[in-house]
């Protein structure tokens, strides 16, 4: 269920991030940055003012609380019900008869990084780009070495996500697609033998 | 049915149930403590009024934005739309803002009208603080001014007053509540980085709204309203920027 709801948030959020992205597509270190100052790098997109920031914007506050909502749900759920503990945590000790349709190790450390470390950098970053926030917490934009920096590292761990939704998929279409969908909609694996 | 779906499902139904008490009774203290925006319509408005309701609280310790070194001036300082067109701005311009006068009225005891030197022999504050533009890009300067709140002292606010409104001499009105009209950094600023505010960053006078992105800080101010509801003026959205699909709400 948060999967979806997740699903349908980040897809808002890769959109209007880039829609957003096109009004400045300049990257800056520090505080400050705009033309006429240096930037760290450009990136090779046409420059688009036609007030598609606009939406771009409230879709992607709106997809982020989504997100965010749904991702707190996710994060109780899975201690609460013991999912994190059996499935997500790597344990060398497992009995090999269990392997079958299990995560291997580097599938776990990857998803725990991703959902305990990446979104939450994206967060982090995303904040320190408020000024309400920087107010109330200047640290969370000093962390970062200034509002730019925050900026350039949002970006940076948008493409880590994407990239990562990329590999992501490409996995459940190799496990294959249909018995994945099924297995995540139902909660049930299909059994081998015809029922 | 198996153990682990009936935990599921009661843990689904205690969330579904926590959820929407809670959203029910959020809805009531938010109408009640004025964290509902004016912009909250539409699908657009559920992000505005979480954002909104959610920093309005967390701001409500009084937080100030950063303030900065001299060294930390920036030295490129862009600006965003065009100088006004309107024949009345371009004579003032001429003239050196001499005619120039900001009038404020609304619920205030003692609507009144200031020229410029009047404003610049009110008391002043200077601030070096961050200013970013919702494209992007962003910039540190010097401001000084008048803040806001000694104005609105001056005048009189009525115990009724809600918000304040700002009208310039181009199309790009825009309000304020009273957590930022009163707040200390909010100036009505004539100075930037020591000198006369430029003309393309407002002169002669604009807002300087330190929390909030560069679209609320509103140049080439004519007139201030304070009023209890924004419902009448314009569309209703409390400024342009919901008209144009921005938010009222620009801290983000």
């Amino acid at each position: 269920m948060t999967h979806w709801i997740f699903t349908l948030a980040f897809f808002g959020l890769v959109v209007s991030g880039v829609a957003i992205l096109l009004a400045h597509p300049r990257f800056y270190w520090g505080e400050t940055g705009g033309y006429g100052a240096a930037s760290l790098f450009d990136l090779p997109l046409p420059l688009v003012l036609t007030g598609q920031t606009g939406w771009g914007r409230s879709l992607h506050f709106l997809c982020a609380w989504m997100a965010v909502l749904a991702g707190l749900v996710y994060a109780v759920s899975v201690v609460v019900t013991g999912h994190f503990g059996r499935q997500l945590l790597p344990a060398p000790t497992r009995p090999r008869a269990a392997e079958e349709g299990a995560y291997n190790v580097l599938q776990q450390l990857t998803y725990l990084a991703v959902v305990f470390v990446v979104f939450p950098m994206a967060i982090l970053t995303g904040l320190a780009m408020s000024p309400a926030i920087a107010s109330v917490v200047p640290q969370a934009v000093t962390v970062w070495g200034g509002q730019q920096s925050a900026r350039t590292v949002h970006f940076f761990v948008a493409d880590l996500l994407v990239l990562f939704l990329l590999v992501h998929l490409a996995m459940v279409i190799r496990a294959g697609f249909s018995s994945r969908m099924r297995a995540m909609i139902t909660g049930r694996i299909a059994s081998k033998e015809p029922r | 049915m198996n153990e682990p779906a009936s935990r599921r499902r009661i843990i689904t139904a205690g969330l579904a149930a926590a959820g929407a008490s809670g959203l029910a009774y959020g809805a009531r203290l938010a109408s009640r403590y004025g964290l509902i925006p004016p912009d909250s319509g539409g699908i657009w408005g559920i992000g505005e009024t979480l954002t909104y309701a959610t920093e309005r609280v967390l701001m409500s310790g009084g937080s100030v934005a950063r303030e900065f070194d001299r060294s930390a001036i920036s030295g490129v300082t862009p600006v965003n739309g065009a100088v006004p067109g309107a024949a009345a701005y371009e004579r003032l311009l001429a003239g050196r803002f001499s005619d120039w006068r900001l009038r404020v009225d609304g619920l205030v005891a003692r609507p009144s009208t200031f020229s410029l030197d009047e404003l610049k022999q009110l008391p002043s504050r200077s601030q070096i603080t961050h200013m970013a533009c919702e494209e992007g890009w962003s910039f540190i300067a010097e401001w000084t001014g008048v803040p806001l709140s000694y104005l609105l002292t001056l005048g009189g606010m009525s115990p009724r007053a809600r918000f304040v409104v700002f009208f310039p001499f181009d199309e790009n009105w825009d309000s304020l509540d009273l957590a930022d009209a009163l707040h200390p950094q909010t100036l009505l600023a004539y100075g930037m980085n020591g000198q006369d505010l430029p003309t393309p960053h407002g002169a002669p006078l604009r807002l300087r709204v330190a929390r909030q992105l560069g679209y609320k800080s509103v140049k080439y101010l004519s007139r201030i309203l304070v009023t209890d509801s924004l419902k009448d003026i314009g569309s209703g959205g409390g400024s342009i920027s919901p008209d144009i699909g921005y938010s009222w709400f620009a801290g983000i």
